[in-house]
């Protein structure tokens, strides 16, 4: 019987969870550690991890990796690239607390600087870790534990859009949003992956993919709710597309 | 050996890259502006160098952080708020155990302080420059010839340890001109060879490591990992998260105390006959060099006894002054109030009296004012 599929060497067994039940993170990291393997670059590959649920991810991901301070990844990843060898792909996987809140700085000057790394940006609209506070990326309505009645606009204005604001800069060569709800969205997932890392090999410059994820635990809701919720709400607030590919 | 007129900031840099610093991050802060700028200026006459202007001082840290874990040679520089901003990146780089240099240039107190030469923050260097409990060895240099014989083997101590290393200068030191010998270029062979030690992390992008996994670089427990030695007492402590951290702020402790063993390094200026002992460091030992003279002149038996690292702190050195000779010390500061005073209080437990001599917030202390405070003494 021929083996068709087996579990990516890019993540470390035993693999038994961590994310609760119905997180995309699982499927997202699953997908980058499949990319890295498929294009030969478990070996090669060093991931800046941001902090919060992201972080579980260095429990798995056997590649090698870096913790870097809340928000900070972008610029740890600058400092990185310089030392390590030529043909190492750094990258930054980070949550949109991390990313669109306490590193605005980190990732904004990055991209500007048109720095050649790769960005996995995990939006689930929430601080998943800390309890589900409320996120540059949460819905106007959306509740959070910082936001019981709602995010209103009045008080917290509106959601961040991170592709949106950085396609306004000059540097960068690739954005992108995507969305893992469903089979065909992991595998355009996958193909904005396998081009930013590509991108990065090839010199080009700086890559930014977004992966819209839900959180059950923190949204209140069942996974298959969550997934509908997305659908009907999240994904019209943020649009999956690919923005820029120079 | 190359003999230079330099500025002191500029000389630091140079000493830097001299000394294998490859690559460096910062942002403007007066007044080391002139450390960023000689770098930015010297990068592409440096083969394999690179320089950053952070968008700010908690990205630059974080640069240098990320350098650092790529096995090169990385610093940044900064002054008093700006050095505060880095406290973050700092922590993290000491948790990881990672090797850079960080130079501090004081400013003269809380919040926005002075840009004039100060020593306000002792107690940020040597006691917390950020959170959990790391500290740095810490070197004073009272002349830019001390200072860039300071920063050119800094990166060593910083590799030894798998510790940041503070370079603590003042406005006086980063600003003033002085003929400098400069030291030769550390080869690319040596410091290659310097980067074979850094043991846990030299596969970074290079597929697995000897113990057959990847690189796992982390503020947790980062010294489990980088203190071979320490952990050979250990054997196989387990992946328990706590067990693990609690062992690795065992090793950090373990440094600290060998650092007091080891790395105390103090100057006895004119303390054979010394009747008044002047405790001072870096700008302010400097002139107290000079009140020295006047005293003598006037038949007053002064000495100065002056830490070159300010940690590990010369506490034994205080502690055997003779309180039948050393009738009364002197603490000199450009520090309102005095807290390298603590540490010495703390060395002398009450044997000989100590007063003080304090000026702040950028008044450079003066020669005649170290003289008469001692001829006040009582």
């Amino acid at each position: 019987m021929e083996k068709i599929y087996s579990r990516t060497k890019g993540l470390q067994a035993p693999f038994t969870g961590g994310f609760c039940p119905g997180c995309f993170h699982g499927v997202i990291s699953k997908s980058v550690a499949e990319v890295l393997e498929e294009m030969d670059l478990l070996d090669r590959a060093v991931c800046v991890i941001g902090v919060g649920c992201c972080c579980i991810c260095s429990r798995y991901f056997d590649f090698d990796k870096m913790n870097a301070p809340h928000g900070r990844a972008p610029a740890v990843a600058t400092g990185l690239k310089h030392g390590a060898p030529k043909d190492t792909v750094v990258f930054t996987y980070q949550g949109d607390g991390d990313l669109a809140s306490i590193g605005i700085a980190e990732i904004m000057y990055a991209a500007n600087r048109g720095e050649n790394i790769t960005i996995v940006f995990v939006n689930n609209s929430t601080y998943g870790m800390t309890g589900g506070q409320m996120a540059p990326t949460t819905l106007i309505g959306q509740k959070a534990t910082t936001s019981p009645y709602g995010r209103n606009v009045a008080e917290h204005g509106y959601p961040m859009h991170m592709c949106e604001v950085l396609n306004q800069l000059g540097a960068p060569v690739f954005i992108e949003r995507v969305s893992c709800d469903s089979p065909a969205g992991v595998l355009k997932a996958k193909k904005a992956l396998q081009k930013g890392f590509q991108n990065q090999l090839d010199g080009k410059g700086f890559s930014f993919i977004e992966l819209m994820s839900s959180c059950p635990t923190n949204w209140g809701m069942t996974p298959l709710e969550s997934v509908a919720f997305m659908r009907e709400h999240t994904l019209k607030e943020f649009e999956v597309k690919n923005f820029r590919d120079r | 050996m190359e003999r230079k007129f330099m500025k002191g900031s500029e000389a630091i840099a140079e000493a830097a890259i001299r000394g294998g610093c490859r690559f460096f991050s910062g942002y403007p802060i007066t007044p080391q502006n002139e450390i960023p700028e000689y770098f930015a200026r010297r990068a592409p006459e440096v083969d394999g160098f690179s320089f950053r202007q952070g968008e700010s001082e908690v990205a630059s840290v974080n640069m240098v952080m990320g350098a650092a874990a790529s096995g090169a040679r990385a610093m940044t520089s900064s002054s008093s708020p700006g050095v505060a901003l880095k406290s973050e990146g700092m922590s993290y780089i000491a948790g990881s155990a990672l090797p850079m240099v960080l130079c501090s240039v004081m400013r003269g107190g809380p919040g926005i302080g002075s840009i004039q030469p100060s020593q306000q923050d002792y107690w940020q260097a040597t006691k917390a420059m950020g959170n959990g409990g790391f500290k740095m060895l810490v070197f004073a240099p009272h002349t830019v010839q001390e200072a860039v014989d300071m920063t050119y083997t800094a990166f060593d101590y910083a590799e030894r340890d798998h510790n940041p290393v503070c370079i603590l200068a003042d406005g006086c030191i980063a600003s003033m001109m002085e003929p400098v010998s400069l030291p030769e270029f550390v080869s690319d062979e040596d410091i290659e060879k310097a980067r074979d030690k850094r043991n846990y992390y030299i596969t970074i992008g290079k597929g697995k490591h000897a113990d057959g996994k990847h690189v796992e670089i982390s503020s947790g427990a980062g010294r489990v990992k980088a203190d071979v030695e320490f952990m050979k007492s250990y054997g196989d402590i387990g992946a328990d998260y706590g067990v693990r951290g609690e062992v690795s702020n065992r090793s950090m402790a373990a440094m600290f105390k060998r650092w007091a063993e080891k790395d105390v390094a103090y100057e006895e200026y004119m303390m054979d006959d010394a009747e008044i002992v002047i405790a001072a460091y870096g700008t302010a030992a400097r002139v107290s060099k000079a009140a020295i003279a006047v005293l003598r002149k006037e038949g007053i038996k002064a000495g100065l006894l002056r830490p070159i690292l300010v940690n590990p702190f010369p506490t034994a050195a205080f502690k055997s002054l003779d309180p039948k000779k050393i009738k009364h010390i002197l603490d000199v500061e450009m520090s309102i109030p005095g807290q390298m005073l603590e540490d010495v209080e703390h060395a002398v437990q009450g044997a000989i009296p100590i007063s003080t001599c304090l000026r702040s917030c950028g008044v450079i202390i003066s020669r005649e004012e170290i003289v008469a405070a001692v001829r006040n003494l009582k």
